[in-house]
């Protein structure tokens, strides 16, 4: 007997239903490029495809778990619930599906860790959770972690994604905006640092308040960035827009950005601007 | 007349845009144009007068009346240069001390190629900060739309008030109803669903006054006695404000939009324990 044939690969055994099975247990289908990849591989990258380097959307949680040090986050305002203020039809459903799909409460996570062992607060959005739009709730724990870190001296990194102000709040939503970029305003005017870092997509009242307000503001490559969104320019423009619009490559060459970050480098980068901007 | 009736009210024929505003309240108004950046957007008027013989500086987004000056002044539709060019007004007021009056009527903050490559949201998010913290009293008015982030940038102020028949919202309410309902037809159902009457911003506590408008504008009689009254009401509220220390106006300003939508114990939590262990960390 050949010695090839003794170890022979133990897939290859499994047919049909089966093999499906396994593969599905251990591979993923990138949705960018099509490939198989090793979902451990996967894991492993930061939850960037191996194969066409696609960035694949992390969870809130997991974001700030990848950027802080072990065990050093303590969560702030964790039960915080939105209610229907407006009484607005098909609000209440929307929000039980959004615990649902996230087992979390609301579209943002806020909270203090350490990251390279400097003490920062901390805040990152959900997008799964009614595309992290912003609602009062939203807004007020950004507000508040905003303030704790003014009182703390703190500085202050913000993960951010959203689709913008939440509809469903109707003006309340609208006038998060002025309450966050103040809160924002004053933790600068006490000398704090704010870093945002930009996910896909970062777009509305959420893109024109306390995204665009860092000292230092950061992207991920391909994330998409402004303020009206492109389906709503392409219909009130009747055109077709050019390809990369407002992906932070092109936001990056229009002076808006410092600098794009790949994920891998993220956390030492924002390790190191929280080392240089330390408080006076 | 229903939310909706309002809102096309506030886009009628003959309402009056904030170049009336500016003629019929300021007098000897010297117009200031450009960013010092990129350029002049004829959305926004920015410029300085007098108010009862008061220095004010006065911004407005124009929306124009005749299709020339519709186009002229993009519908009341800003880039961000118009922001920025109101900034640098905001700025110059506190410079010399004197207060500001923004006259607030847009559909939206332009939605375009441009617009979006020249920073728009940053415009917008910058205005938003800054007037938060300018240290002169600001009051800005609602006079038609008041349209999202296109209105707000315009709108922190110590004090926001709106005509009877003026809307304020996140959203316009074809828009909502396009995207909630893919029909466009009930935006008549969006705009009472978004609450964006004077009459609901006021039983909100967002805005401070309500401006009783004429029935028709265009009955010369009434529109004096409405710009009349309007102009003695500025003066008394500007006096008032002015008299107040600045640390304190800031902190009014700042706590009024502070307690907007803030967090009430409405699942049983807790505030007090939350403030002990916020002591605790």
């Amino acid at each position: 007997m050949e010695l090839k044939t003794l170890f022979k690969f133990a897939p290859n055994k499994l047919e049909g239903e089966e093999n499906t099975l396994v593969r599905k247990k251990t591979f993923v289908n990138c949705t960018s490029c099509g490939n198989d990849i090793l979902k451990k591989d996967i894991k492993d990258a930061l939850y960037i495809c191996n194969v066409c380097n696609y960035y694949y959307k992390i969870s809130a949680r997991k974001r700030i778990m990848l950027l802080t040090d072990d065990d050093s986050f303590y969560e702030f305002d964790k039960d915080f619930r939105s209610t229907n203020i407006l009484g607005f039809p098909e609000y209440d459903e929307k929000l039980n599906k959004a615990y649902e799909k996230t087992k979390e409460n609301e579209a943002v996570i806020t909270g203090k860790a350490k990251i390279d062992d400097i003490e920062c607060c901390i805040f990152a959005m959900e997008t799964n959770f009614i595309m992290a739009s912003m609602g009062a709730v939203v807004g007020d724990k950004i507000t508040r972690i905003f303030e704790y870190a003014t009182e703390n001296n703190l500085p202050v990194i913000g993960i951010i994604a959203s689709g913008g102000a939440r509809m469903q709040e109707g003006i309340i939503s609208l006038m998060q905006m002025a309450k966050v970029s103040g809160a924002v305003k004053k933790h600068s005017d006490a000398g704090n640092f704010y870093l945002s870092l930009l996910t896909h997509p970062t777009t509305g009242g959420v893109e024109a308040s306390f995204a665009m307000l860092g000292d230092v503001i950061i992207a991920e490559p391909g994330a998409l960035v402004g303020f009206a969104g492109p389906r709503v320019i392409e219909q009130t423009l009747r055109k077709k827009l050019p390809e990369n619009f407002q992906r932070a490559e092109e936001v990056l060459k229009c002076g808006f950005i410092d600098d794009i970050v790949d994920r891998v480098e993220q956390r030492e980068y924002i390790s190191k601007m929280l080392k240089y901007n330390r408080k006076a | 007349m229903t939310s909706y009736e309002k809102v096309l009210a506030s886009r009628g024929k003959n309402r009056l845009t904030a170049i009336s505003y500016i003629e019929n309240l300021i007098t000897d108004f010297v117009e200031l144009h450009g960013d010092r950046r990129y350029g002049d957007d004829s959305a926004i008027i920015t410029g300085l007068g007098l108010l009862g013989g008061k220095p004010v500086t006065v911004v407005g987004i124009e929306k124009g009346t005749e299709t020339a000056e519709k186009i002229k002044h993009n519908f009341g539709a800003a880039h961000p240069e118009g922001y920025r060019k109101a900034l640098r007004q905001f700025k110059l007021a506190e410079k010399f001390n004197r207060p500001v009056i923004c006259f607030v009527d847009t559909s939206g903050a332009f939605c375009g190629i441009d617009a979006e490559e020249r920073g728009q949201g940053q415009a917008i998010a910058e205005n938003l900060a800054e007037l938060m913290t300018l240290k002169v009293p600001v009051i800005s008015i609602i006079i038609g739309e008041g349209g999202s982030g296109g209105a707000i940038a315009l709108a922190v102020a110590d004090e926001v008030w709106m005509l009877s028949n003026a809307y304020y919202s996140v959203i316009s309410p074809e828009s909502c109803a396009t995207i909630l309902w893919k029909d466009v037809n009930k935006a008549e159902d969006a705009a009472n669903a978004l609450k964006i009457t004077a009459d609901d911003l006021y039983s909100f506590g967002i805005i401070e006054k309500i401006c009783e408008e004429p029935q028709d504008f265009t009955i010369e009689e009434d529109r004096e006695k409405f710009f009349n009254q309007l102009s003695i009401e500025l003066q008394i509220k500007l006096n008032e404000l002015k008299n107040i220390d600045t640390d304190l106006l800031l902190d009014n300003r700042y706590n009024k939009f502070r307690k907007i939508g803030k967090y009430e114990e409405n699942s049983g939590f807790n505030m007090s324990k939350l403030n002990t262990l916020y002591r605790m960390l």
